[in-house]
């Protein structure tokens, strides 16, 4: 039975707050097929394409046959639970800090038996799900979870380790001036978030929903403008302390190609809210999340950056914007690189059009701003780090990972 | 002669000519236009930090600034508008700067503005000023007392759900200012010369169509009016000197006789 | 009827221990150089006579044995590396054997020596083999530990087995190593201490486990009119075998390779269980001793626990095993773990056993086993060993 979590009390601020650790997270190459599979929260094993054999530690050639086709595919995550131990010391200083930890061998129906963490529901004889995880240093781990849900299971510490759930967390929402901040902002008050900041800027300028926005149970406006340098570090001077999830909902979404836009106005508004407020939050938020992400149950957890699918292939319709996304996918890129000793995922959300002013004349299919919000959550509760949403966005995603020229050309119309 | 002009320092050095500033500070937070989100956008303020006597730069501090032409307090050329574009000397390169400096008459619709947030200054409002304080001389400056400037933010700016709601001059009244009595430009302490609504005007924004339509210029996000006589105060307001510029943000100041 | 040759004419001598440190300074080469030194001057010989030179060591690196040669100033005509573990002993001994008996070589120094610095275990953890970098180590990090935990889990749901058994050999070779003067435990060990010890990885309690130390072992193998020409007593290799990998489709390993080719240990040696005076097991857990009992032939599988209840294992006993105390008792020096129960059998059957005497010793079996990459030990390997 999983202890349900208990809403951590004000921290002492005279206590040494207690550095992230992670554990080993060294692996092969071709391991890291459970990196690419575990990041967007797919189960995949070897499976030969020659004699079927599916196979498990990850190998560079079929322990049957030996022939070198093994590409990581989808298979049955199910499982029967074979022996399992608690672990009570351990030499790598990340789990010496957090034992008894409990590992096992389970058998799966797939074939192999496999090596896992346990979830504490689960138990020797049990039938279990098997599920690929990022760990707390980004690397692919197997966790057995119970075969059916049981309460309050995403509150089993060890899993806990491995998601950034937003519940008792604290989260910023960086711009709630849009549809998409606002429907953030409702889906974390729900999701259990003990606050809710929720960035202005410009409060001069009224916006809709403003009202509403500030009617949800939880969220606390502050003053936050992506454009400001100052701004943000202000903010991040007050709250940056005790903000454990970023969600960078900033968006700005005009038509136009490069070529075919008069003049730089407007490219510069998208680089700025866009590109250079995303690097504005990593320089004032980063430091402090990085240093806090062993900080307890509410520690810091994740960077969401919200990103146009067509960071991956440019839209010409939308091109100068395809254009300053692909610059906020980089920067992520690198982001989640610099916060990973800290223990904290950037997670990329990619969406299709949306169903907001920006994309009026674009045809649906179109992902709402709560269908939006809600993937955010479960991605965190889940613990992926890369998320597609909506049937265009899993289009281009399918298409590119089988043809990015034709790709390319398609988009161009 | 140029004692006059010595004593006149003199007199600025010692405070018997008092300087009024009618500047607001360059900052992030306040206000800028805003149009229609189709348009272009006038660029706030923004300032990065380039070092601070630390690594970036040992023994300095200093900053790279981004802003549009039209950003705070700010100086309007005729070259900005379309009734003005064909006019010679109308940007801020080309102005005589013997026009940065000309007299004003300050015009008081604090106490109206205060009641009424589209308060529409018409010409029978500024004959009865006159009778008051004098008739307006040509080549002044009218800048018109709101207060507007001393409101917080939200409302300084004024933006409902149909634009903002901001006091202005009527269409006929900006005319009759350039017509009737030769103005030299006209200033507000509101975002913009004109009256919020202005787009429903015939003309839409008449202070900038007749004013620059005619050559005059233009002063916005002015603030201290308050500060200044209805009458004799000295304003100097010269604009940066940026290449073919339709306006620019400036310190405008006014010299008061200080026992006035 | 086996097609294996006879290891005819080729004995083992000189078993060397370099007395186990709990922690050292001092390089794995500084060890393997201690045991070299011991060797050539209990054989009698110059060092530059050894020609042939097998070595185990998991701290070496960044050398292997190639580097050892110029290190210690060896020319040798015949140079292998083997880096099995717990098999090394019997596999080196294979090795050797062939060489000698072939011609190849005539003094051929079997080493295994390893040092133990503050962090040396934590280190080889962290990189001993792709699949546990990949499929072990980030689960709890809980080392071989945790791997043999979930061994002898499985074993104990299968069979019965009590920890109340696997405390009895430990007990026994505790008592075992009393007598020896560099083990590293020196306090008598009672059921009652094994039951209440604290867990280290349930159901694996502190005395389950090895004590991790630096240490080296060594001998010698050369043909047996040589070794009468010095003067150096010697055992006779009966039989051998060896295996890698064996039934890799075991869900969880509950038999070691021996189970696959004790049929040919026995019939190789030409004698059977019951002709055995001593049996030397690899002991890195008491699971595993139980496995080799079983695997070897000395009982049915699954009859490990009923056997364990039924003998004793001192070396007085009704069954003498680890008769010098085991890597349980002595301490685990790396590699020479796998040599430990050989140089002790090679002691007991020359007559000159450092701790208690096994009375009338002829015939031994030593077994090895080792190198757990992914779930479980790959390696295993055993020698039926008989006085010269």
């Amino acid at each position: 039975m999983t202890a349900p979590l208990i809403r951590p009390k004000r921290k002492d601020p005279l206590k040494k707050t207690r550095q992230p650790l992670y554990p080993q997270a060294v692996r092969s190459r071709t391991a890291q097929g459970l990196t690419a599979a575990a990041a967007e929260g797919r189960f995949e094993l070897q499976c030969c394409s020659d004699c079927k054999e599916i196979f498990y530690p990850p190998r560079d050639a079929c322990p049957k046959c030996l022939s070198a086709r093994v590409p990581f595919v989808p298979v049955d995550n199910r499982g029967t639970v074979l022996a399992e131990t608690t672990i009570r010391t351990s030499t790598d200083p990340y789990f010496r800090e957090r034992t008894p930890w409990r590992a096992g061998l389970t058998k799966l129906d797939a074939g192999p038996v496999v090596l896992s963490h346990l979830h504490g529901d689960v138990h020797e004889n049990d039938r279990v799900r098997l599920d690929l995880k990022l760990d707390k240093g980004g690397a692919p781990v197997l966790i057995a979870l119970p075969e059916k849900d049981t309460p309050n299971m995403a509150d089993d510490p060890q899993l806990r380790e491995m998601t950034c759930d937003p519940k008792f967390r604290r989260v910023l929402i960086t711009d709630g001036r849009t549809a998409v901040g606002q429907a953030m902002a409702k889906a974390f008050a729900e999701a259990g978030a003990n606050i809710v900041f929720v960035g202005i800027a410009d409060p001069w300028k009224p916006f809709p929903g403003e009202e509403a926005l500030r009617k949800i149970e939880r969220v606390e406006i502050v003053p936050l403008d992506l454009t400001d340098s100052e701004s943000v570090t202000e903010q991040a001077e007050q709250n940056g302390g005790r903000i454990d999830i970023v969600v960078n909902t900033a968006e700005h979404v005009r038509p136009g190609g490069v070529m075919q836009r008069r003049g730089l106005t407007v490219a510069r508004e998208e680089m700025d809210v866009r590109y250079f407020g995303l690097m504005r939050l990593a320089q004032a938020f980063g430091p402090a999340m990085r240093s806090r992400g062993a900080d307890g149950v509410n520690s810091a957890a994740a960077f969401v950056n919200l990103l146009s699918v067509h960071a991956l292939m440019s839209w010409p319709a939308y091109g100068a914007y395809s254009a300053a996304e692909a610059a906020c996918l980089s920067a992520a890129q690198c982001l989640r690189a610099e916060l990973r000793p800290g223990g904290v995922k950037v997670v990329n959300v990619f969406f299709g059009p949306l169903e907001t002013e920006w994309f009026q004349t674009v045809p649906p299919p179109k992902v709402a701003p709560s269908a939006l919000a809600k993937a955010v959550v479960q991605a965190l509760q889940r613990g992926v780090e890369d998320v597609f949403v909506g049937d265009i966005a899993e289009d281009i995603r399918a298409r590119l990972a089988v043809n990015p020229k034709a790709l390319e050309r398609e988009l161009a119309g | 002669m140029a004692s006059d002009l010595l004593s006149f320092a003199q007199r600025v050095a010692q405070g018997s000519i008092r300087i009024v500033d009618l500047t607001q500070t360059l900052t992030q937070e306040f206000p800028t236009i805003v149009l229609p989100p189709e348009f272009g956008q006038c660029a706030p303020f923004r300032i990065e930090e380039v070092s601070r006597y630390d690594e970036r730069g040992p023994a300095w501090y200093w900053n790279n600034i981004t802003i549009g032409e039209h950003c705070g307090t700010h100086f309007d050329a005729p070259i900005h508008w379309i009734s003005g574009k064909d006019l010679p000397n109308n940007a801020v390169d080309s102005i005589d700067p013997r026009n940065f400096i000309a007299p004003a008459s300050v015009v008081d619709c604090s106490k109206e503005s205060a009641a009424d947030g589209d308060f529409v200054v018409t010409v029978e409002f500024i004959e009865a000023w006159e009778k008051k304080h004098g008739r307006i001389s040509a080549g002044e400056w009218v800048l018109l007392r709101t207060d507007w400037s001393k409101k917080p933010f939200r409302e300084y700016a004024g933006m409902g759900d149909d634009g903002a709601h901001t006091p202005g001059p009527a269409p006929e009244t900006v005319k009759w200012l350039v017509e009737q009595r030769d103005v030299h430009g006209f200033g507000t302490e509101t975002i913009g010369t004109d009256y919020g609504q202005a787009q429903h005007f015939n003309p839409p924004y008449p202070a900038h169509f007749y004013m620059h339509g005619k050559g005059r210029y233009g002063l916005q996000c002015l603030t201290n009016l308050d500060k200044l006589p209805p009458k004799g105060a000295v304003i100097v307001s010269a604009p940066l000197k940026i290449k073919q510029g339709s306006g620019s943000p400036l310190r405008v100041l006014a010299l008061v006789e200080e026992d006035s | 009827m086996t097609t294996r040759l006879a290891y005819d004419g080729v004995v083992a001598c000189v078993p060397v221990t370099v007395p186990y440190r709990r922690y050292s300074v001092n390089s794995a080469h500084w060890w393997i150089g201690r045991a070299l030194h011991d060797l050539t001057r209990g054989a009698g010989i110059r060092p530059q006579d050894i020609d042939g030179l097998i070595v185990s060591s998991f701290t070496v690196g960044p050398d292997t044995a190639v580097g050892l040669t110029q290190h210690f100033g060896l020319t040798p005509r015949w140079l292998d590396h083997v880096p099995m573990g717990g098999a090394s002993g019997i596999v080196g001994l294979r090795r050797a054997a062939r060489a000698v008996q072939a011609g190849d070589a005539q003094f051929v120094a079997c080493v295994a020596g390893d040092t133990n610095h503050v962090d040396s275990f934590r280190k080889t953890l962290t990189s001993f083999s792709r699949f546990a970098q990949d499929a072990v180590y980030p689960y709890g990090s809980g080392g071989a530990n945790a791997s043999f935990a979930l061994i002898t889990k499985n074993y104990m749901n299968l069979y019965g087995a009590k920890r109340e058994d696997f405390g009895k050999l430990c007990v026994a070779q505790r008592d075992n190593a009393l007598a020896i003067p560099f083990a590293m435990m020196k306090k008598t060990l009672t059921l009652d201490d094994y039951m209440n010890a604290r867990a280290i990885s349930d159901p694996l309690h502190l005395f389950d486990c090895v004590m991790p130390c630096a240490g080296a072992e060594a001998f010698l193998v050369c043909r047996a009119d040589v070794a009468k020409s010095l003067g150096l007593p010697a055992v006779r290799i009966l039989s051998t075998i060896e295996r890698h990998n064996a039934f890799p489709d075991d869900p969880i390993q509950y038999r070691g390779g021996w189970a696959l080719d004790a049929d040919e240990l026995w019939q190789m040696a030409g004698v059977t269980p019951a002709d055995v005076d001593l049996l030397e097991t690899y002991d890195d857990y008491p699971v595993i001793v139980t496995m080799q009992f079983e695997d070897l032939g000395f009982c049915r599988k699954g009859e490990g626990p009923d056997f364990i209840r039924s003998h004793t294992f001192t070396a007085d006993g009704t069954f003498p095993h680890n008769t010098s105390g085991g890597q349980l008792s002595v301490g685990q020096a790396g590699a020479a773990g796998g040599y430990l129960g050989f140089t002790e059998a090679m002691r007991q059957l020359t007559g000159k056993p450092i701790g208690r005497p096994v009375a009338g010793a002829r015939v031994a079996v030593v077994s090895g086993f080792g190198m757990i990459n992914y779930d479980r030990g790959l390696s295993s390997g055993a020698a039926v060993l008989a006085r010269a």
